[in-house]
């Protein structure tokens, strides 16, 4: 279990004053200038050995992302961005959330020091439209920060000039895909731009930008502090850190906790959320990162490992580390089909397999609640979600069909059940309920 | 130049090229409905997806991904085959399967592609999407529920056109195609996006449920709305010329024509002179040929040759002006004249009176000065070509003359030719921009010729493009603007008074002073025949119009798709337009008909034959034989330079879809301008 000095964000639970006195307090704009001090090469160095990855979903190391941006002696005049995705709309997460209303400073800091290292003298801040009193806190901060002298021409009195700029979002989850914030920031209509180009060659108005998550920002100074070493020491190798785990759903207390990464699922739930409600042996299934990520079965949920590569075994991901319980009281399919009607709702309407795609896989699905199908359907919507994962531009399309992929693969019995139920009461014959999962 | 390797061949490519356009080099046809070589690239259609390796284990879009060296692409794998098949089930299980009442049906993409892509049959058991249509004005036919939302018609809009006024609404599958507040599409290129649809979800309104292409005949022919000849080709059925369609011309019109070009057809089948008439007591009444030839043999042989004069008319072809021009040397008469509209051009050099930079060099300029001309309604196609110039770099451009929206900045530096003076004298700032710019031009439009001191703007046009360094070896940034398909044919034959002949305008004041007793009209209706004073009026044309009802005698000729003919476009390009249909009725060819009269009244022309003609016009202009070529024309002097009014240089476009006979005509261009041209005056109960 995490000790409390090794916590970074020591205000997650808001006991404490979000304002600038109390993060000083707890250690935050302490000395910054120091940082700044290394240098950008070292602090890019410095990031890539503590072997952070990106906490917004895809696990991205963020030090290889950061070097991607322009060195110094390279830059050709466009001014360099730092832009955080504060739009955090992932079913199940409320992490950033936390950071943003309790300990909004960690975020200012790590936006100074991360642009600094990105060669960055503007930061954008895309907060999701609904976070209201998050955004008013985070303003609020920031404005302390500008005249506390932390941010703005002569940052923390080291020369570097830095502006962080606050941009409330208008609700939608696709613009929480990188390059859709950045259309959606630029004023145009969120939909993700084709990749390449990078937004590290071009990203926000055409100038190199990095992309980041609001945790992934928030780490970096107190990782720059202590050292690499320090947070590569917890966890598995290539799975380091300390992360925010987001624990709701049928638990006996759901709650957001600072945890080691690779920490065993069933030890985070037990030790931090008061167990599964009813009992471990009443566990039904878990969605271990937040609703695209597929879920798993109790089985499995025994031993798994909390970290990317754990999770990547067993055909899920750790996403947001967003994790979802859900007792023998779930109807899963019910549940499974209101996370497609999500997706389907959410997508951008670019890609055809997407747009097309989704509403027929929540259809399908709808008429799975019910039993309300043919067995073979369910191959059908097993290829329909191959069909779609992978065939877009960005990544909602695979995020909206891994949910009903896990379904199907640790749920089968349980559809056919329904079929085979309905079928019968409606006096038709049954079908033969043989087919065995993939 | 990187190499690639598509299905195991290698290839050499230009660095910088997608993936699509690799496979295209290698020969491999890659399916796609988004993609469009003019357009930018989307990648939402996802249909082009291949096989890429180095690369993640995922089919790649090819339309979006440049190619890399030693990049192996494969285009014929089970995933690639997969992945599209995927894409075209998806594609169709919210399409209607309409095709038989669908007027996209045998020219359709989605069709075409999922006999090669679709399955045998559906597995979608749930209801179809339905979408509204909307309204996109009188052009544009809207199914929105066979939309795939490839969002061509919104790329060529915004970055074409230049008028952003489409795009998608919704999100997912609620995304629907749609104008802005759904008012029609004002761009006079908004018919493109009918041929942009890979669907059948927009569709030409005029041409609903009119025909099936495999019933049509297709000709390949140039166009005569505007000055630019833009390559068409004409569909008919039998007798009827039912659409024209643009065709690929890099040099003119790249793959567009313009709203009129492609409208105005209608009127091919309206107001037609379908026989000779002859004016007996006041009345036009119905005659013969004989008759027709004997009044006018009569009337023309009592008649000195310097009382006759001929005025040829804005869409005429080369061949019919040289047969005219040859009947009236003979018949002793040097009063000849193309210029209908009083144009002040010079008939030499050629340099003086064509668009020297060329309508693809405009695509280069760097710097532009439009002088009375409104290149939207003039020619919306060179209007494009510095659209593009100004979207790829950094063109700048001003206007003398009134304010018009020409969807890039241009700066307005004055209305009237005292700001022209300024420009050439080097006070106003503009001479500057035009002196630092590299590739500088001006364009001079008929509203600045078409004046009694054309002459002189002519001659300040000139001096500007002297001292501002716009004629180099390589470049010559004078251009005059025509806005008649027939009008440098015409000075190119020499279609202009000869020694001691009268032009336009002297012919016309001795038509009223009884100096001129016979006005040959070769199909020119764009003057004021008020004018015609007493005369005796031959008109030879296909409508009737305004030639047509001051006539004493009319012979019917026949309109640019009913004849074999040349036309020389405003950069110099000679082209030859193709005999689509018959003239209706008793209608002859042109030139054949002065070639018939020349026998009655003496004239005795010696050509027999459509080659005769051209080897006539070879011989008094050897440019004649450069078919499809612009040829560069020498600088040399030319202007007068005088004094200028203070009136506005103006557009003479006060109407863009009406400005001939045939689009006067047409009913689809009289509901356009009801619906575009706002100074048309309210319309009364009585209307429709």
């Amino acid at each position: 279990m995490l000790a409390d000095q090794d916590r970074i964000f020591k205000n997650l639970y808001g006991q404490d004053d979000w304002r600038l006195e109390g993060a000083r307090r707890r250690g935050i704009w302490d000395n910054t200038k120091a940082l700044l001090e290394l240098g950008r090469e070292k602090l890019v160095e410095e990031i890539k050995e503590s072997g952070l990855r990106g906490r917004g979903g895809a696990g991205f190391p963020t030090g290889m992302k950061w070097s991607f941006m322009p060195p110094e002696d390279r830059r050709d005049g466009r001014p360099h961005y730092l832009i955080v995705n504060a739009d955090e709309s992932e079913p199940g997460t409320c992490k950033d959330r936390e950071i943003l209303r309790y300990d909004p400073h960690t975020l200012i800091e790590g936006c100074l020091v991360s642009g600094f290292a990105i060669g960055a003298n503007a930061a954008y801040i895309y907060i999701r439209g609904e976070f209201y009193s998050e955004a008013s806190h985070l303003s609020q901060a920031i404005a302390e920060a500008y005249e506390a002298g932390l941010i703005g021409k002569d940052a923390c009195r080291s020369g570097w000039q830095f502006d962080v700029y606050l941009h409330r979002g208008a609700g939608a989850y696709i613009c929480g895909e990188e390059t859709a914030l950045l259309e959606s920031l630029e004023g145009k209509k969120g939909q993700p731009r084709l990749k390449p180009p990078f937004p590290a060659a071009c990203g926000l108005y055409g100038c190199p930008s990095t992309v980041n998550n609001v945790e992934t920002i928030a780490v970096a100074p107190t990782i720059i502090r202590r050292g690499a070493s320090w947070f590569s020491s917890f966890g598995r190798e290539n799975n380091t850190g300390t992360k925010i785990y987001s624990i709701s759903g049928h638990v006996n207390n759901p709650c957001n906790v600072e945890e080691v990464m690779s920490i065993p699922l069933k030890e985070l739930i037990d030790k931090h959320a008061g167990g599964v409600r009813g009992g471990w042996d009443n566990l039904q299934a878990i969605i271990p990162g937040g609703s695209s990520t597929p879920c798993l079965s109790k089985s499995i949920c025994d031993d798994v490992l909390m970290d990317f590569d754990s999770l990547r075994e067993h055909n899920t991901g750790l996403g947001t580390a967003a994790v979802i319980v859900m007792d023998k009281s779930t109807d899963i399919v019910e549940a499974i089909a209101r996370l497609s009607h999500f997706y389907r709702h959410e997508s951008c309407g670019q890609c055809t397999p997407c747009r097309e795609g989704m509403g027929w896989v929540y259809r399908v699905m709808q008429r799975l609640v019910t039993g309300d199908a043919e067995i073979d359907e369910i191959d059908m919507l097993w290829d329909l979600t191959k069909q779609i994962e992978g065939h877009t531009i960005c990544a909602l399309a695979d995020g909206g069909v891994w949910p009903v992929q896990g379904l199907i693969r640790h749920f089968r019995p349980e559809l056919e059940r329904r079929i085979v139920e309905r079928k019968t009461a409606a006096g038709e014959p049954a079908p033969v309920a043989a087919a065995v999962a993939e | 130049m990187p190499k690639v390797t598509v299905d195991g061949t290698e290839i050499e490519v230009p660095a910088g090229i997608t993936v699509l356009q690799a496979c295209e080099m290698a020969g491999t046809e890659i399916p796609r409905f988004c993609y469009h070589e003019r357009l930018s690239i989307a990648g939402n259609c996802r249909m082009c997806l291949v096989e890429v390796s180095p690369g993640p284990p995922k089919p790649a879009a090819s339309c979006a991904l440049p190619v890399g060296e030693g990049m192996e692409i494969k285009t014929d794998t089970e995933m690639v085959r997969k992945a599209r098949n995927g894409v075209m089930e998806f594609l169709l299980i919210n399409h209607p399967l309409d095709c038989p009442i669908c007027d996209q049906g045998g020219e359709c993409d989605l069709q075409d592609q999922a006999m090669a892509y679709g399955f045998d049959h559906s597995r979608f058991e749930e209801n179809k999407r339905a979408v509204k249509d909307k309204y996109m004005g009188p052009l544009v036919k809207t199914i929105m529920t066979r939309c795939i939302h490839c969002t061509r018609c919104v790329r060529f809009a915004t970055e074409i056109a230049g008028v952003p006024e489409l795009g998608m609404l919704g999100r997912g599958e609620h995304a629907e195609i749609t104008t802005y507040l759904e008012k029609s599409l004002e761009s006079e290129l908004s018919a493109n996006v009918i041929d942009l649809c890979p669907v059948g979800a927009l569709t030409s309104k005029p041409y609903a449920f009119v025909s099936r292409p495999w019933e049509l005949v297709t000709t390949e022919s140039i166009d005569v709305m505007d000055a630019l000849g833009s390559a068409i080709r004409v569909d008919s059925r039998q007798t009827e010329v039912l659409r024209v369609l643009p065709r690929l011309n890099e040099d003119v019109n790249e793959e567009w024509i313009a709203d009129k070009s492609r409208y105005a057809v209608d009127g091919l089948a309206r107001q037609r002179l379908d026989r000779p008439y002859l004016r007996v007591d006041g009345k036009l009444r119905e005659a013969s040929w004989q008759e027709a030839f004997a009044a006018i043999g009569e009337r023309v042989k009592e008649t000195k040759g310097e009382r006759i004069a001929a005025i040829a008319g804005d869409q005429c072809d080369a061949e019919a002006m040289i047969a005219l021009k040859d009947l009236m040397g003979a018949l002793g008469s040097a009063n000849i004249d193309c210029r209908q509209d009083g144009a002040k051009l010079p008939t030499t050099p050629r340099a003086g009176y064509l668009l020297n930079s060329t309508i693809a060099g405009l695509e280069t300029v760097d710097a532009v000065l439009l002088v009375g001309t409104n290149l939207r309604w003039e020619a919306p196609l060179i209007n494009t070509r510095l659209r593009k110039a100004w979207l790829q770099g950094d063109m700048r451009a001003a206007a003398i003359g009134p304010d018009v929206d020409l969807t890039y900045p241009v700066e307005n530096l004055g209305t009237g030719p005292d700001t022209l003076a300024a420009v050439a004298d080097g006070s106003n700032a503009f001479a500057d921009v035009l002196k630092i710019a590299e590739r500088a031009a001006i364009i001079v439009g008929m509203g600045a010729l078409a004046r009694p001191d054309g002459a002189s703007i002519l001659a300040a046009a000139r001096t500007i493009a002297d001292n501002c360094g716009m004629v180099q070896d390589d470049w010559n940034g004078f251009n005059v603007l025509h806005t008649a398909a027939s009008r440098v044919g015409a000075l190119d034959l020499g279609f202009v008074p000869g020694a001691g002949g009268r032009d336009v305008e002297n012919i016309l004041a001795g038509a009223i002073a009884g100096d001129i007793d016979v006005v040959y009209l070769l199909a020119a209706d764009e003057f004021d025949t008020t004018r015609l004073g007493n005369a005796f009026v031959i008109y030879q044309g296909h409508h009737g119009d305004a030639g047509a009802h001051r006539a004493d005698v009319i012979l019917p000729g026949s309109a640019y798709t009913e004849k074999n003919g040349t036309y020389v476009n405003t950069e110099g390009r000679v082209q030859l337009a193709r005999q689509a249909a018959q003239p209706p009725g008793d209608a002859r060819e042109d030139w054949a008909i002065v070639r018939a009269l020349s026998d009655v009244i003496g004239g005795g022309l010696n050509f027999n034959t459509l080659g005769d003609v051209r080897s006539r016009l070879v011989e008094v202009n050897p440019l004649f034989d450069q078919v499809g070529e612009a040829v560069p024309a020498q600088w040399a002097p030319f202007g007068e330079p005088g004094p200028m009014s203070s009136e506005i240089l103006a557009s003479p476009v006060s109407n863009y879809y009406m400005t001939c006979p045939i689009s006067r005509a047409s009913e689809t261009m009289a509901e356009c301008s009801r619906e575009f041209v706002r100074n048309d005056g309210a319309r009364t109960g009585t209307d429709g």
